[in-house]
């Protein structure tokens, strides 16, 4: 066992997976504390499903270790691991009843007949699914069996649970529920959890880290707030939140000594940005700044940093409405709030605090 | 106003229509049924006819004297080669081969395409590559390598012979058609069991088998029938005492002592069909299935 990991649950050790000449997942490393819940978040192919799938034991990794609870499981079979796994597709054995499926994996066990019960019992209790123990999967809806495939998991009594998308083949309304259901599990349970979506809000709401991959490679790994607030480069940046944050080009520039940024006419004050290394003048930039964070009238002329701009084309969506404005030349969208949305053609002033913009170097997208 | 008055405003069911190209259709189907019914019509009809009626009348006529002599006949006393006990020696023979041949080529590949399908390893492409490339290898070209074979493990010409030799032979097409179904089914629900614990066999045994059953009548379809109408494989392989159906009809209808025995035959080659016959009208759509299934190679 690796040494000063005491505390944690799951470590990912330089796992690499190769298919082929197609690499998956380059030398990656996790560590994933007791009781944390971590979210894997990525677009598809970018191999957050795969590293479950190496975690489970679904899959063989090509190189590097696999620690669950302390041991070395990288050549173990996914029953011997610890885990239990809930699917996207729920996977319920479609000949067995509720109670057939909660139990298939326990009497593979050879574990006695009351204590299967019982776990059954525990299991269905929680997830409120006992009037269903006697139907088969046909005769429940989506909502009910995604309940009674995390009842699978439940059962098992293991340390890590591991979700596979598991609300991505629900409508958005039982998403949202049992999107609250798995953080209330998660509360009165304390066990690991590692959970793939490529869904932010699941994301966002569900984690105590999030890890954001791309390519088979975490790009970062962080507080959900930190992952929003400080994205350590362009694809984070734009991957989290939406509408997505506005990319400005320009350059890094000097007046005064203080930092400045300027995109065409406009002229940003960064002395309240704080920077990783102090880039040095003339560099080319990505100036990054979220819709939400940019405000409009009298707000707008309290901000640091403000101008005047026209608006070209508003977008309503209920609770605010998405108005396109552009600053420097280029187009930089900012929430409005619906009720004294702008309309297209008005003047405004619209003003954002420097400080909370995110800056990239162009040429490498990593954050300044 | 008139014109406004007579358009008919399209509300409620669309109202179904009889177009002279429907009437056309229907008409070529009663037509073409008709065609392919009428070898069958014959058939019948002289199989219950007395030689004299057949000798004098016209093919189509009702038989005068309708008898189910020739029928009993062609049962159990008419003369394949010396022997003279009609077909229904060929009937159990067939029906020991059928029995034997059909699980057991059906389990077998039920295992090669859920392990092909589930549990890849190095090489099992290929594997399945070359299994499924002996679908189009001609049988012919086997026969002699197959006779010298069995002979060496003393199993030529005995009945566990033909049974092997039929369940090497349903091999590749009943292989492609398990693996491609089992391709069908989510992938999680393997993943599911293995987590669960589950085994090569407690998998296939306790999830896979008890989804396979449409699949399954569809591949006993497609055994039965190949086997039972098999002509090739029982004169070779089976040995006198095993001879199938088919080889018996053959032999009854090619043994002539005078004249032609037009009733006998008929009767005799009404009775072979009458398996595959049965099962295509007890299985109807599945049957269907079964060809297309058999059809669709690679």
């Amino acid at each position: 066992m690796p040494m000063g990991v005491t505390n944690s649950s799951v470590i990912v050790r330089e796992v690499s997976l190769n298919f082929g000449a197609v690499e998956v997942l380059k030398s990656l490393n996790l560590d994933v504390r007791k009781g944390e819940f971590i979210v894997l978040l990525g677009p598809s192919g970018c191999g957050k499903s795969t590293l479950l799938n190496c975690i489970a034991g679904l899959l063989d990794v090509s190189g590097g270790q696999i620690f669950i609870e302390g041991r070395n499981v990288t050549w173990e079979e996914p029953k011997d691991r610890g885990i239990a796994m809930v699917f996207q597709s729920y996977a319920l054995y479609p000949q067995m009843t509720v109670e057939g499926n909660l139990s298939f994996g326990l009497k593979n066990a050879r574990l006695p007949r009351d204590e299967i019960d019982r776990r059954v019992k525990r299991a269905s209790e929680i997830l409120q699914i006992e009037p269903l123990l006697k139907r088969k999967p046909a005769a429940l809806s989506g909502g009910q069996r995604q309940r009674v495939a995390i009842g699978r998991a439940l059962v098992r009594d293991v340390d890590v649970f591991l979700f596979d998308e598991p609300l991505s083949n629900l409508d958005a309304k039982l998403r949202n529920e049992l999107r609250v259901e798995i953080k209330r599990l998660h509360q009165r349970l304390a066990n690991t959890m590692i959970y793939v979506t490529h869904d932010q809000i699941e994301a966002m709401t569900l984690a105590d880290r999030i890890a954001v991959m791309r390519g088979g490679i975490i790009q970062q790994l962080d507080a959900p707030h930190a992952i929003y607030a400080r994205p350590v480069n362009r694809f984070v940046a734009g991957f989290i939140g939406a509408p997505g944050m506005n990319f400005i080009d320009g350059t890094i520039g000097e007046a005064g000594g203080k930092p400045v940024f300027r995109a065409g006419d406009a002229r940003i004050d960064l002395s309240r940005y704080s920077f990783e290394g102090r880039p040095e003048a003339g560099r080319k930039a990505v100036f990054g700044v979220r819709p939400e964070h940019v405000a409009t009238g009298e707000a707008a002329s309290a901000m640091p940093f403000s101008a005047e701009a026209s608006v070209e084309i508003v977008e309503p969506m209920g609770s605010d409405t998405l108005a396109w404005t552009s600053l420097g030349g280029q187009n930089l969208s900012m929430r409005a709030d619906s009720e004294k949305a702008p309309r297209p053609g008005d003047r405004i002033r619209i003003g954002f605090d420097p400080g909370r913009a995110s800056i990239f170097d162009a040429g490498t997208d990593m954050r300044l | 106003m008139s014109v406004a008055a007579m358009a008919v405003e399209p509300a409620g069911p669309k109202p179904g229509k009889l177009t002279a190209g429907r009437i056309g259709i229907y008409a070529f189907l009663v037509v073409s049924a008709l065609f392919f019914l009428l070898p069958l019509a014959v058939m019948i009809l002289t199989s219950m006819k007395p030689m004299d009626e057949i000798h004098n009348g016209n093919i189509f006529a009702l038989p005068q004297h309708p008898t189910f002599d020739y029928w009993v006949k062609a049962w159990s006393s008419a003369c394949t080669g010396r022997d003279c006990y009609g077909l229904s020696p060929g009937f159990f023979n067939s029906v020991k081969i059928t029995v034997l041949a059909v699980p057991a080529s059906i389990a077998l590949a039920m295992i090669n395409g859920y392990a092909l399908c589930f549990w890849r390893y190095r090489g099992s492409e290929f594997l399945f590559t070359v299994l499924v490339f002996g679908a189009f290898v001609p049988y012919q070209v086997l026969v002699y390598p197959i006779i010298y074979a069995l002979s060496r493990v003393g199993l030529f010409g005995t009945l566990p012979g033909i049974v092997i030799v039929h369940t090497i032979f349903g091999m590749p097409i009943l292989t492609l058609i398990f693996r491609n179904f089992f391709a069908s089914l989510p992938v999680e629900l393997f993943k599911a069991a293995r987590v669960d614990g589950a085994g090569f066999w407690g998998i296939f045994v306790r999830i896979m088998l008890p989804m396979s059953l449409p699949i399954t009548v569809v591949a006993v379809i497609l055994q039965v029938t190949g086997i039972w109408n098999d002509f090739l494989f029982g004169l070779v392989f089976a040995g006198h005492d095993n001879l199938p159906m088919t080889v018996q009809l053959n032999n009854i209808v090619r043994t002539s002592t005078g004249t032609v025995e037009y009733s006998t035959n008929m009767a005799a080659t009404i009775l072979t069909g009458l398996v595959p016959l049965v099962v295509y009208f007890v299985s109807g759509k599945w049957f269907v299935r079964g060809i297309a299934a058999g059809a669709v190679k690679g």
